[in-house]
C-alpha cells in the first residue's frame, strides 16, 4: 500500500471530450460541384430536385413537405429546449460532387476516397459485408453490392436511383410507414432528402452477410438528410448496418434521417446503428418499421456521439404474430443529451414486442429513455416487455425515464421495469483488490452492464463498441 | 412557435359575481387570506383550460372538463340525510356539507388537553391564524392543474384543521366528512394537517355525495346528478412525525372531481397516504410529495375501482430534495366495463439527494375488454448514488388462479371478487388501524356490488 503522500490526486472528472471521436475527427478539403447554398427556401428544394433529375410528382411531394415543415412547431412542449438552438437558415442543405455513385473504390475521387479509407470502410467491405454504400455529405460516393447477392435479385441502391429506376417497388412504400407530417423533422427530411439506401430483398432470399451504409459529414454547417427504405419480401431476411462520423466543428451540424422498414409476411429485418457523430451534431432521426404477419423487425441502436440525439425506433405490428424488438444502448458524456427510446404499436392479435434499453451517463451527460407502447382495443394475446436500466457514473450525471403505456382490454399483458444505479463500490473495490486500477475496474463494470446487449451485435461491431466504451470511460473516475 | 388554436380561458359557473358572492359568505377573512384568494381568482380566470398538447394532460379526456352548470351553494349547511357512522368508536369528527360545518363530534378529552387542535379552518383562522397562514396552500401546483388549484383556493370556504403538537400521539384516528348535497352543487373541501416534532396521528377524509329524497319520491339516480368537487389537502410532517392520511372518494357517479395533495416531510418524518377512488364521472388526483430533509419517508398508496365509463386520472410527483430520503409509491387500479385510468408519475432526485431510495409502481388489473389503462411512470435522476426503480404492468386476472378457484366450486363472479381483493390487499395491508382497514374493504365490496 502506498503511503498517503504518494496517493495520486484524484483526476479531474470527465476529461473525456467525446469518444473516439478521434477516429472521425479529420477533414479534407473537398470541392463541391453542386451546392444548394445556405438556408432553406422553395428554390433550394427545386435546385435539389433538378440536379437529381426527379419526376414532377417527387418535386410536388418535396414542396408539400416543405409547407408541412414550416407549419409544424418544434416539439419543445415535451422535448428539450436545445432544439431552439438549431438555426435552419444557417444550414447548407445539399452538397455533392455528383449524383452517381461509383462502383469501385478506384473511381471514387481521391479526396473522398482518403476519408473512407481512413475510416476503414473498404477494408470492412472485403472482410465481412455483402454490400456497401458510402455517403459523403448529400450523395453516395460509392455503392456496391457483391455479385452473388445481386444475382439473387437483391436491390441495393441510393434513394435517387431507387425512385427513378425501380418506382414499381419503392413508390408503393415510400413515405407510407412514416408520413411526411409525422413530425417536424420527418417533414424537413421529406422536403430535402438526398442519399440513403433503398433495399429490396425478393421473397425467400436470405442475405447471408450484412449490408452496410456509412454516412459521413464533411462540411461545416451541413445538414444531412438521408432517406432509407428497406423492403423484405415474404420470407426474406436481411441485416443492415449503418455507421456515421463527422469532424468536430465549432458550429452545429444537423443530421435528420428518415428510415422506413417494411417486412412482409414472415420476413426478418435487423437494423443496426452505431451512431458516433461529433459532439456538435444534432441527430434527429425518425425510424419506423412495419411488420406484417409473422414478420420480425429488430432495431439495434447504439448512440455514443452527437450533441443531441432524439431517436425512438418504432415497430408497427400490423400482422398477426408479428414481432418487434428494440435494443438500445446510449452513452451520454459531458455536453451530450441522448434522448432515445422505442415505440411499439400493436395493431394485430398475438403480436409481441420487447424493448431493452441501457444507458450510461458520464460526467454531466444526460441520458433519457422515452418510450411508447400502444395496445388498442379488441386485440388479444399481445405482449410487451420493456426494461430500462440506467447507470450513472459521476455525481452530477443525469438520467430520465419517460415511458407511456396504453393498454385496452383484458386479453393483453404489458410489463415495464426500470432501474437506476451506480457502479457498486463493492464491485470496484473487489477488482482493485485484484490489481486493477480504478479506471480499469470502472470500464470493466460498465462493459459488464451492457455486455448482454453488446453480444447481440455482429462480432466486429461488438468489439468496436467495447473499445469505444473503454475510451469514453477513460479518466471519468476520480 | 406557432400556436394554431389558443384555448380561451373559461370560468364557467365560477364568474366574478360568484366569487364576490362567495367572499360575502365567508365569515372570517383576514386581509392576507383575502389577498391570496383574490390573486387566486385572477389566476383561475386568466389561465386557459388544459390543451391537448399539454403533457400534464396526456391521455386525459379534456373535452369533458366543463365548468358550466354548477352553483356554489348558499345558506346554512344541510344535514346530510344519507350520513351513516363509519364504525370507529370515539372517532372525533367534523361533518361538512356544502362547504360549511354541519355537525361535529369532539375529540376525546385527553387529546384536547394535550393541545391537539381539531377544528374548522374558519375557527382556526380566528384562533390559530399564524399556524394556518404558515401551512395552508403554500405548495405550488406543479402537475398540470394550476387553473383548478387556483379555483380551489379562490372558493375555499371552510375545511378541517388538525394540529398535533410536539411529542403528542393521537391514539384514535380523526375523521373529516365532506358532503356535496343536492344536484349541481360545487364544493371545495380542504383538510390541513400539521404534525409537530415526533407527533403521531391518523386523519381520514370521506368525500361523499348526498341527495335527499323528496317526500314520496325516491332519491334521484346517482348517475343523473352532476356535482363539482375541487378539493385539496396539505400534509405537513415535522421532524420525526408520523402521519397517516386516508381518503375515500365516493362522489356521485356524475361528478367532476379534482383533488390536490401536497405533502411535506421533514427530517425523519414518515407520511403514509392512502387514497381510495371509487366515485365521480371523471376524477383527477394530483399528489405532490416533497422529501425535504434526511431520513424523510413518503409512502404514496392508491386504490382505484373504475366502473362504467368512469375516468380516473392520477398524477404524482415525488421530489427528493435531501440525501438519505426514501419514497414508495404503489398505485393499483382495477378496471371494469368501459372505464379508463391514467397514471402519470414522476420521481425527481435533486443533484444533492444522494442515497435516495425511491420506488414507483403502477399495477392495472384489466377486468373488461373495453377498459383502457395508461401508464406513464417517469424518472428524473440527477444524483448517482441512488436506488430508483419503477415498474408498470397491465394484465388480466391470471387464468390459472381463476381456474383454481372455480375448480373449488367458487363461481366466476365471486372468484374474480376474491382475486381483486387479493390484488388490493397489498395496499390495504399497509393500514395499521384495523377499523380503517375494514372500512376500506367494505367500500370496495360495495363498489363491486353496484
Amino acid at each position: 500500500m502506498k503511503p498517503p503522500s504518494e496517493i495520486e490526486a484524484p483526476e479531474i472528472e470527465n476529461p473525456v471530450a467525446g469518444i473516439d471521436q478521434s477516429a472521425g475527427d479529420f477533414k479534407y478539403d473537398v470541392k463541391y460541384d453542386f451546392d444548394a447554398g445556405t438556408g432553406l427556401t422553395e428554390n433550394t428544394i427545386r435546385y435539389i430536385s433538378s440536379v437529381k433529375k426527379e419526376e414532377p410528382w417527387l418535386l410536388d411531394f418535396r414542396l408539400k413537405a416543405y409547407k408541412t415543415f414550416l407549419e409544424k412547431p418544434l416539439p419543445t412542449h415535451w422535448a428539450t429546449k436545445d432544439l431552439e438552438n438549431i438555426n435552419f437558415d444557417k444550414i447548407r442543405y445539399y452538397l455533392s460532387q455528383g449524383q452517381k455513385p461509383k462502383r469501385t473504390w478506384d473511381e471514387v475521387p481521391a479526396d473522398i476516397k482518403k476519408t473512407f479509407e481512413r475510416l476503414g470502410i473498404p477494408e470492412q467491405e472485403r472482410k465481412f459485408l455483402a454490400g456497401v454504400e458510402a455517403q459523403f455529405d448529400s450523395e453516395a460516393a460509392y455503392s456496391n453490392i457483391k455479385e452473388a447477392v445481386a444475382k439473387q435479385g437483391v436491390i441495393f441502391v441510393n434513394s435517387t436511383e431507387g425512385l427513378r429506376e425501380h418506382p414499381e417497388i419503392f413508390r408503393k412504400w415510400f413515405g407510407k410507414v412514416i408520413p411526411t407530417g409525422d413530425n417536424k423533422f420527418s417533414a424537413l427530411n421529406s422536403a430535402v432528402f438526398s442519399g440513403g439506401s433503398f433495399i429490396y430483398v425478393p421473397p425467400g432470399v436470405k442475405v447471408s452477410h450484412p449490408l452496410q451504409a456509412y454516412f459521413r459529414i464533411n462540411a461545416e454547417n451541413f445538414g444531412q438528410f438521408e432517406r432509407t427504405l428497406i423492403i423484405a419480401d415474404e420470407g426474406a431476411e436481411v441485416v443492415y448496418m449503418e455507421g456515421c462520423t463527422a469532424p468536430k466543428f465549432s458550429t452545429s451540424t444537423l443530421h435528420s434521417a428518415v428510415v422506413e422498414l417494411v417486412a412482409l409476411k414472415g420476413a426478418k429485418i435487423q437494423y443496426i446503428t452505431v451512431q458516433n457523430w461529433a459532439p456538435n451534431v444534432y441527430n434527429l432521426v425518425t425510424k419506423r418499421g412495419l411488420a406484417h404477419e409473422e414478420a420480425e423487425i429488430k432495431w439495434i441502436d447504439c448512440n455514443i456521439g452527437s450533441r443531441l440525439t432524439m431517436k425512438y425506433p418504432g415497430v408497427v405490428l400490423k400482422g398477426r404474430k408479428a414481432r418487434g424488438e428494440v435494443i438500445s444502448i446510449a452513452l451520454a458524456n459531458d455536453g451530450q443529451h441522448q434522448d432515445t427510446g422505442a415505440k411499439m404499436i400493436h395493431a394485430a392479435d398475438e403480436t409481441t414486442s420487447t424493448v431493452v434499453s441501457k444507458s450510461i451517463s458520464v460526467g454531466q451527460g444526460r441520458a433519457t429513455y422515452r418510450g411508447q407502447v400502444h395496445i388498442p382495443r379488441h386485440l388479444k394475446g399481445c405482449k410487451n416487455n420493456t426494461e430500462c436500466d440506467a447507470l450513472l457514473i459521476n455525481t452530477n450525471s443525469r438520467t430520465d425515464t419517460y415511458p407511456a403505456i396504453t393498454v385496452r382490454g383484458d386479453k393483453n399483458a404489458t410489463q415495464h421495469e426500470a432501474s437506476v444505479s451506480k457502479v457498486s463500490e463493492d464491485m470496484i473495490f473487489y477488482m482493485q483488490q485484484r490489481g486493477l486500477s480504478e479506471a480499469q475496474a470502472m470500464s470493466l463494470a460498465v462493459n459488464g452492464f451492457i455486455n448482454d446487449l453488446a453480444r447481440q451485435f455482429p462480432m466486429e461491431y461488438s468489439v468496436e463498441l467495447k473499445r469505444l466504451i473503454d475510451l469514453e470511460m477513460e479518466g471519468s473516475v476520480g | 412557435m406557432a400556436t394554431s388554436s389558443v384555448q380561451s380561458p373559461a370560468v364557467g359557473s365560477f364568474t366574478e359575481a360568484a366569487f364576490h358572492a362567495h367572499l360575502a359568505r365567508v365569515a372570517h377573512l383576514p386581509a392576507w387570506w383575502l389577498d391570496r384568494k383574490k390573486a387566486a381568482f385572477a389566476r383561475f380566470a386568466a389561465l386557459p383550460m388544459p390543451a391537448r398538447t399539454n403533457e400534464g394532460w396526456r391521455f386525459s379526456n379534456i373535452g369533458s372538463l366543463t365548468l358550466d352548470g354548477f352553483a356554489v351553494p348558499d345558506g346554512p349547511a344541510p344535514r346530510p340525510a344519507t350520513h351513516a357512522e363509519v364504525g370507529i368508536d370515539g372517532l372525533g369528527h367534523l361533518i361538512f356539507a356544502n362547504n360549511r360545518l354541519s355537525t361535529r363530534g369532539e375529540l376525546a378529552a385527553d387529546a384536547a388537553s394535550q393541545g391537539v387542535i381539531f377544528s374548522t379552518l374558519q375557527e382556526a383562522l380566528v384562533r390559530h391564524e399564524a399556524l394556518v397562514r404558515e401551512h395552508l396552500l403554500t405548495q405550488p401546483s406543479k402537475l398540470g392543474s394550476e387553473k383548478f388549484a387556483a379555483l380551489h383556493e379562490a372558493f375555499l370556504e371552510d375545511g378541517a384543521f388538525v394540529y398535533i403538537p410536539k411529542n403528542v400521539t393521537l391514539r384514535l384516528p380523526v375523521g373529516v366528512f365532506h358532503y356535496a348535497c343536492g344536484p349541481n352543487t360545487a364544493v371545495f373541501p380542504h383538510t390541513l394537517v400539521v404534525a409537530g416534532e415526533n407527533a403521531k396521528a391518523t386523519v381520514v377524509d370521506f368525500f361523499r355525495s348526498d341527495f335527499p329524497a323528496a317526500a314520496g319520491a325516491s332519491a334521484p339516480p346517482l348517475d343523473a346528478s352532476p356535482q363539482f368537487a375541487c378539493g385539496g389537502n396539505d400534509l405537513h410532517a415535522g421532524h420525526g412525525a408520523q402521519l397517516t392520511y386516508v381518503a375515500t372518494q365516493e362522489w356521485s357517479r356524475a361528478t367532476l372531481s379534482f383533488q390536490f395533495n401536497a405533502t411535506v416531510a421533514r427530517r425523519d418524518a414518515r407520511v403514509v397516504s392512502v387514497n381510495l377512488h371509487a366515485g365521480a364521472r371523471q376524477a383527477r388526483h394530483e399528489s405532490y410529495s416533497q422529501l425535504q430533509a434526511p431520513g424523510a419517508h413518503s409512502e404514496m398508496l392508491a386504490l382505484t375501482i373504475a366502473h362504467g365509463a368512469q375516468e380516473f386520472d392520477q398524477r404524482t410527483l415525488q421530489i427528493h430534495q435531501a440525501p438519505n430520503t426514501s419514497s414508495n409509491l404503489l398505485y393499483k387500479n382495477a378496471l371494469l366495463d368501459q372505464a379508463k385510468t391514467v397514471f402519470s408519475g414522476l420521481i425527481v432526485v435533486d443533484p444533492d439527494a444522494q442515497k435516495t431510495d425511491a420506488y414507483q409502481s403502477n399495477r392495472n388489473l384489466m377486468l373488461s375488454d373495453d377498459a383502457e389503462a395508461h401508464s406513464l411512470p417517469g424518472l428524473e435522476i440527477q444524483a448517482n448514488d441512488v436506488r430508483c426503480t419503477h415498474g408498470a404492468t397491465s394484465a388480466r386476472i391470471p387464468a390459472e388462479q381463476e381456474f383454481y378457484l372455480q375448480s373449488r366450486g367458487i363461481a366466476k363472479a365471486q372468484a374474480d371478487e376474491l382475486l381483486v381483493f387479493g390484488f388490493f390487499e397489498e395496499v390495504l395491508g399497509k393500514i395499521d388501524n384495523e377499523n380503517l382497514h375494514d372500512i376500506l374493504s367494505g367500500l370496495i365490496r360495495r363498489k363491486f356490488k353496484e
